[in-house]
């Protein structure tokens, strides 16, 4: 319960997931619990098999838990049972993963996809309504209805590509959107771009964002919290401010002190010319 | 649009390519035109018997007196037909099982690649004995159903590898995350991707069920009351036309034979090379 | 100071179709000073790529050098790729580590197999004990554990496969390095312990300099002297990295550095703009200066002819029309106490 009483809009309470048998098995997720309240932006933040990846796939019911459970807007969703539920909770819970292109089949055009994700709502909608739905979601990612609506995957850049998967993502109108690594395959000066659209998007809709990212410039851009995550376990968490400022655990602090930054001193400094 | 193009571009300028597209052309329109424009009645007696190519052109008569040369075309016409009728219900089958088993994993992936793998054990050969003789009567619809039925382990197990490794990526899970169903995501997101290899698993399969047909029909057991190149065959080794020397009854089948399967295997090899772009020569000195 | 590696006006064109020419590489010179890193900063499309792989001369079709001359510790080396001509400068003069280098490793062969066809390929009769031994060596000099020698490719972390992947790609101990985006898919520990490599190849004379091709800013920010900002096939701005990053010249560089994400700890959501728009088709760039369609401060000439070179202090320079006309002097222009290089 946060401080105004009000419930979290996700609460993973004990989440592990193994995957294999024995002395072979690998916990990549091992007891994390974490939660988020509605209009929140958090962010977990872990290097390649920190867990993080499955954690989301386990969040968006892609994957099965282990142990633990996940509660959505107070119901326990761990176990959903039947297709219809699992499309329900798709309604309210969605995602945009990281590979701009290889999130589209690329036989179909722009509009193929977004017009399946309407199928999400129970009512079909007459023509007319969905092609508007369409280009107003297109608009509200900055993108141009006409010149986008008809295009195959390839003819689009990887900044569109990525906007066209977010239109997709919030034409229903979740609850909960899931960015796993949204903006690492696309060039570093156009990344604030595509997490612009999102920060809007959680300031005019209230849109709860959860990143998954390995960059934790990034994520302290974006973010109200953060949770780091090392071999699967949640090594810390807290506001923003706190965790950049004051790192309680060690990896955190060499999280913080690995990435490159454009300020402070140098690291290599600069000689130019053999000694 | 990109893929296709290009695809064409690649296609046009590889050698092997245009050979067998050449090769596999001429022998359908020998086949499906030959008797349009030759025109004689396969059946009917228009020369004497074992009648040699110098006396009764092109091809000589075979021990009934008919002509040789279109036999052949009726031929090749009937082994191609067969050879298709396999290619499809091998490839059909084949698809179902492995986009079932590649797609859901798990249980449903044992136990139907279990079952495919157990049927690759039993040799085909005896099988479609069995089923040939089981069946009094065969039409070449009958010869290709039966080769397609015991022929689909190999493109199922193929089938199921690729759809295994399709299923991990991301544009399924964003299908999924749409509320597509499993059958939908199949059809309309996993198929197209393997398109291409489903028409290479094809010309294979049709490849081999000519040579199949070809087999059975020298043990007696091929399509009854039709005439195909592995019937012509066994005709004339029954007639004894090795020891008599009447070889135009069956060097030219057997020189059909080879050129359909070379065909069609060559032209799967280079759409293998055009497909797979890191088997193309090197234009290292700037092609 | 001689310089080690001096380039001028590479021209590189990739053909499509039957006639047409994607001008990737379009004038570009440059030069390299013995022990130093030069960053190749840009956007995707930018030809940086194409750029590295006529340094170390291995462009092939449909990649064509058209033009353009390069010249190492004084000799001329050939730029084209291919199978013409003698092939042995390539890995011993200049060696290219290209994107995505540790997921080209062969997964079924041991990296002790690997450096054997390396060095086998350069001399046919090297025997297989010597090249273990020369590659043991060089590990322990780069207190890098020689038992990854031994192991498969995908027995090694990502980080471990890149670092290796450098190693060999300096066994011939040529003059400069080459690296195409060496830190991308690497976590930050990753990249901080490759790159603490590239420096120590340097610092123990292994090699001469190196080219860093990425188009994240603060890496070059922390290992660069000079870097090099290109856009659309051409050079947008030269100088000491101190400068580019923290006095850019060019409005393009401008646009880039107020695009970066950093690490800050005081001023949270302070809203950042990233490039609006894309890079030019290639096979039919604007005229004059290529970047004017998306340039804020573009003028009338910027259209029309391309830009002059405009030098805002010693060893930095610019190509840029709104430069030229805004900038009185050079002493007069950004910051103060800019380092000589």
């Amino acid at each position: 319960m946060s401080a105004n009483g009000q419930s979290p809009l996700l609460r993973c309470a004990a989440i592990t997931r193994v995957f294999g048998q024995g002395a072979r098995a690998v916990r990549a997720v091992d007891d994390v619990s974490l939660t988020m309240q509605r209009g929140e932006i958090a962010s977990i933040v872990g290097e390649s098999g920190s867990g993080k990846s499955t954690l989301a796939r386990v969040v968006l019911r892609l994957l099965q838990p282990s142990a633990g459970a996940v509660y959505f807007d107070g119901r326990d969703v761990t176990r959903l049972r039947g297709f219809a539920r699992r499309r329900e909770y798709w309604s309210h819970v969605q995602a945009v993963f990281q590979d701009p292109f290889g999130s589209f089949n690329q036989f179909y055009p722009v509009r193929y996809v977004l017009r399946s994700a309407l199928r999400l709502e129970d009512s079909a909608l007459p023509r007319r309504e969905r092609e508007a739905r369409m280009a107003v979601a297109l608009e509200n990612v900055g993108l141009d209805p006409a010149s986008v609506l008809d295009q195959l995957p390839h003819e689009l850049s990887g900044g569109q590509r990525q906007r066209v998967m977010i239109a997709r993502a919030v034409m229903v109108q979740p609850d909960l959107l899931i960015a796993d690594e949204p903006t690492t395959m696309i060039d570093a000066s156009s990344r604030a771009n595509i997490l612009n659209v999102l920060l809007d998007l959680n300031r005019d809709r209230r849109l709860t964002i959860l990143f998954i990212t390995h960059d934790i410039s990034l994520a302290t851009y974006v973010s109200d919290t953060l949770f780091i995550m090392q071999h699967g376990k949640l090594v810390e968490s807290g506001p923003v401010e706190r965790v950049t400022r004051t790192p309680e655990h060690d990896y955190t602090r060499q999280l913080f002190a690995d990435t490159f930054s454009l300020h402070g001193e140098a690291w290599h400094a600069a000689g130019g010319g053999a000694a | 649009m990109l893929v296709r193009v290009r695809f064409l571009r690649t296609a046009i300028h590889s050698g092997r390519f245009n050979t067998s597209l050449v090769l596999v052309v001429l022998v359908v329109l020998f086949a499906l035109l030959g008797p349009v424009i030759v025109g004689h009645d396969p059946n009917a007696v228009v020369g004497s018997m074992n009648a040699s190519p110098a006396s009764h052109p092109p091809l000589g008569t075979d021990n009934f007196g008919r002509d040789e040369l279109t036999l052949l075309m009726y031929g090749t016409r009937t082994s191609l037909e067969i050879g298709a009728i396999a290619g499809l219900v091998a490839v059909l089958i084949g698809v179902v099982v492995g986009t079932l088993a590649g797609f859901y994993g798990g249980v449903v992936e044992e136990a139907l690649m279990g079952a495919t793998n157990v049927l690759i054990t039993i040799p085909a050969i005896v099988v479609l004995i069995l089923l040939s003789v089981a069946l009094g009567s065969r039409s070449a619809v009958t010869m290709g159903l039966i080769i397609g039925v015991t022929s689909w382990p190999w493109t199922a197990r193929a089938v199921a590898a690729q759809t295994s490794s399709l299923r991990t990526r991301e544009h399924i899970d964003i299908a999924r995350l749409s509320g597509a169903s499993g059958f939908g995501i199949i059809v309309r997101d996993v198929i197209p991707y393997i398109l291409s290899y489903l028409g290479m698993a094809f010309t294979l399969q049709l490849a081999t069920a000519v040579l199949t047909e070809a087999a059975l029909s020298l043990l007696g057991l091929g399509p009854t009351n039709t005439i195909s190149l592995g019937i012509l065959l066994q005709w004339s080794l029954l007639w004894e036309a090795v020891r008599q020397g009447v070889w135009w009854t069956f060097i030219p089948p057997t020189f059909f034979l080879s050129v359909v399967s070379f065909g069609l295997l060559l032209l799967n090899s280079s759409l293998d090379e055009i497909y797979n772009p890191r088997l193309q020569g090197g234009g290292g000195s700037g092609a | 100071m001689p310089e080690l590696l001096v380039a001028k006006d590479l021209r590189a064109y990739y053909r499509t179709g039957l006639s047409g020419w994607i001008r990737a590489v379009d004038g570009v010179s440059l030069s390299l000073n013995e022990g130093e890193i030069l960053g190749v900063a840009g956007e995707s499309g930018c030809g940086k790529s194409t750029l590295a792989m006529v340094l170390a001369s291995v462009a092939r079709w449909p990649l064509c050098v058209q033009g353009g001359t390069m010249h190492v510790d004084g000799r001329s080396v050939p730029l084209s790729g291919g199978l013409k001509g003698d092939g042995s400068h390539r890995g011993t003069v200049v060696s290219l580590m290209p994107q995505g280098a540790m997921n080209s490793l062969n997964p079924t062969q041991r990296v002790r197999d690997f450096v054997f066809d390396v060095l086998r390929s350069h001399d046919p009769h090297v025997a297989r004990a010597e090249t273990l031994d020369r590659a043991r060596e060089r590990l322990e000099k780069l207190h890098l554990p020689a038992r990854v020698l031994d192991a498969y490719p995908h027995q090694l972390s990502g980080g471990m496969k890149q670092r290796v992947v450098a190693v060999i790609s300096t066994l011939l101990d040529p003059r400069v390095l080459i690296a195409d985006e060496p830190t991308s898919a690497l976590d930050v520990g990753a990249q901080r312990a490759l790159l603490a490599l590239m420096v120590e190849l340097l610092e123990q004379r292994i090699i001469g300099s190196i080219v860093l091709v990425t188009h994240e800013l603060p890496i070059l920010r922390n290992v660069a002297q000079r870097t090099m900002i290109m856009y659309a096939g051409q050079l947008c701005e030269t100088g000491p990295t101190e400068e580019v990053i923290f006095a850019p010249a060019h409005p393009y560089t401008k646009a880039l550095m107020q695009a970066t994400l950093v690490l800050e700890s005081a001023t949270k959501r302070q809203r950042i703009e990233g490039l609006e728009g894309g890079p030019p088709d290639l096979s039919q760039p604007p005229g004059g200066c290529r970047f004017h369609p998306r340039c804020r401060y573009a003028l009338e000439a910027c259209s029309q002819s391309v830009p002059p070179t405009v030098v805002p202090s010693a060893g930095h320079d610019a190509v840029c029309w709104w430069l030229a006309q805004a900038t009185p002097p050079p002493t007069a222009a950004a910051s103060d106490g800019a380092a000589e290089p």
